[in-house]
């Protein structure tokens, strides 16, 4: 018997123990998965989270209810990777392998920045990239009564960078509603050069901000935070104060990418963009977050690299070349608030674009256009991720490269 | 768009920065550094090396990739390359602005 392991039970490698159970011939492979949470988390809904848009119980089930049957789902601690002997060692047994397939995502580390994680480290700041983190500034936002929110990203690259930038049009929606919002006032901080960097989408969707009222701080690299006074300062000593700070930390690897001195400088695993296969060592494929591929790290994303991925394990198995395919496909659904939402699709090489999706020239979803019925799709997605994505199975009319149909293209030009 | 500098012609794209690296040089780099108020030292060079580096790896360009590339530190870039650092540094070396996705 040979073995494939999986490491990491999020988005990623549920959906490729979901695809593998049924491709690999269940007589010579035995599939391994390890997560040391027994959770599953739906991370698209953190953002929903504090605004009491969705409930707890929409974001969290149980793990090993998505995991197949046929394949060995282990909770303990992962310790170390060890490549040159093909061996993964957890926290109470090790395991070999002939193919490992790492999934370990991304986390927040606020502790990167000098004064993120002290005294007001979710009593004034928040991130909303972890449950708890979202549900301590639900728990703040319904008794906030005003003042000044900020909503910051530390650094790139982040989890779906376009989350910090819904989660201020939806406060403008949610004070709006709570019939606060002239008491409060909303400013985007951001390291990048504007809250949207490509040219297109700038020209598309800058409206936003000056129609919500929202402030942008650009080229902010902060240094740290003074608790006392309640600033964040930046590398050439410009400030911004606030009354309430939602960040998004530094997005690291994880940590046993690092003790296994397999990632770079933020724990990311060097990955070929077009195969998937780990740069280091052959037999070693990484998907998602865990990648330093230059795509969105979104689980879109990872639904489509796990198509390709899927394929590719399979071609590797057989002595086969790895298909050169993944082409940094993304497509996403981002809220404007006042159920309004937009929805964008690119790649590598293209500019989210407009057009319909997911039939040309039909829909019924609009391309970076806001439309009430790209928030339904939003809010569908919901369903679509739980029953179908982590699942594995193909979300119909939805490639796994991006299509050029129906489209208004440009090539990004770098 | 085509935009003269010394005696090259280069393309770039609406916000000033190259879309072809072939037509990158150091003399380039010196035109493009000094509309920015920029004389390039041996430090500058070695940071435009590391950037460029970084960019035909394929791998993110960061404030913290800066902090831990041994090159130089944070306050030293910013005295460096004015402004934005990574956007002006990147402008210069010839590569593309770091970017969010949209």
């Amino acid at each position: 018997m040979k073995n494939l392991v999986i490491l990491g039970a999020g988005t990623s490698g549920t959906m490729m123990a979901n695809h593998l159970v049924h491709k690999l011939p269940k007589d010579q492979w035995k599939i391994t998965i390890v997560d040391q949470y027994k959770k599953h988390y739906y991370q698209p809904g953190f953002l929903f989270l504090p605004f009491d848009i969705y409930k707890t119980k929409d974001v969290i089930k149980k793990g090993k209810k998505f995991i197949p049957k046929g394949v060995r789902y282990i909770n303990q601690k992962i310790e170390e990777i060890k490549a040159d002997k093909n061996q993964v060692q957890l926290e109470h047994e090790n395991l070999d392998y002939d193919i490992l397939i790492i999934a370990t995502g991304t986390k927040i580390a606020p502790e990167e920045i000098e004064g993120m994680k002290g005294d007001l480290w979710h009593k004034d700041i928040f991130d909303f990239y972890t449950f708890e983190g979202a549900k301590a500034l639900r728990n703040k936002l319904r008794e906030w009564e005003g003042g000044k929110l900020v909503v910051h990203i530390t650094e790139m690259p982040i989890k779906c960078p376009v989350a910090p930038l819904e989660f201020a049009f939806l406060a403008d929606s949610y004070f709006t509603n709570k019939g606060i919002r002239d008491k409060v006032e909303i400013e985007f901080v951001t390291p990048l050069d504007g809250a949207f960097t490509k040219p297109k989408a700038t020209k598309a969707l800058h409206y936003l901000l000056e129609e919500k009222g929202i402030k942008e701080v650009t080229d902010f690299n902060i240094e740290r935070i003074d608790n006392e006074n309640k600033k964040m300062i930046d590398y050439s000593g410009k400030e911004v104060d606030f009354d309430l700070l939602v960040t998004v930390p530094t997005n690291l690897g994880d940590a046993v990418i690092e003790r296994s001195g397999l990632g770079d400088d933020m724990n990311f695993v060097p990955t070929n963009k077009g195969t998937l296969q780990t740069k280091a060592h052959k037999n070693i494929f990484a998907i998602g977050d865990a990648t330093n591929l230059p795509a969105s790290k979104a689980g879109s994303v990872a639904h489509f690299e796990a198509e390709i991925l899927t394929d590719n394990i399979l071609r590797y198995i057989d002595g086969k070349e790895l298909k050169d395919k993944f082409d940094g496909h993304a497509n996403c659904f981002i809220e404007t608030g006042h159920g309004k939402a937009l929805l964008i699709d690119f790649n590598y090489t293209t500019e989210p674009v407009e057009g319909t999706f997911p039939f040309p020239g039909i829909g019924p979803l609009n391309l970076l256009k806001e439309s009430r019925m790209n928030h339904l799709g939003k809010m569908a997605f919901r369903w679509i991720y739980w029953n179908m994505l982590i699942k594995g199975i193909h979300i119909p009319f939805v490639s796994a490269t991006m299509s050029k149909k129906g489209k208004k293209l440009e090539e990004v030009n770098n | 768009m085509e935009k003269t500098i010394g005696n090259k012609t280069i393309d770039v794209n609406d916000q000033g920065y190259l879309t072809d690296f072939s037509q990158w040089d150091k003399e380039v780099a010196t035109e493009l550094a000094k509309e920015k108020g920029i004389d390039l030292t041996d430090k500058h060079w070695e940071v435009i090396e590391y950037l460029q580096n970084k960019h035909k790896n394929e791998e993110a360009l960061s404030i913290r990739g800066i902090k831990k590339s041994g090159v130089i530190n944070i306050k030293e870039f910013y005295n460096l390359f004015p402004g934005g650092p990574l956007k002006v540094s990147t402008l210069i070396a010839g590569i593309p602005k770091p970017k969010s996705c949209i």
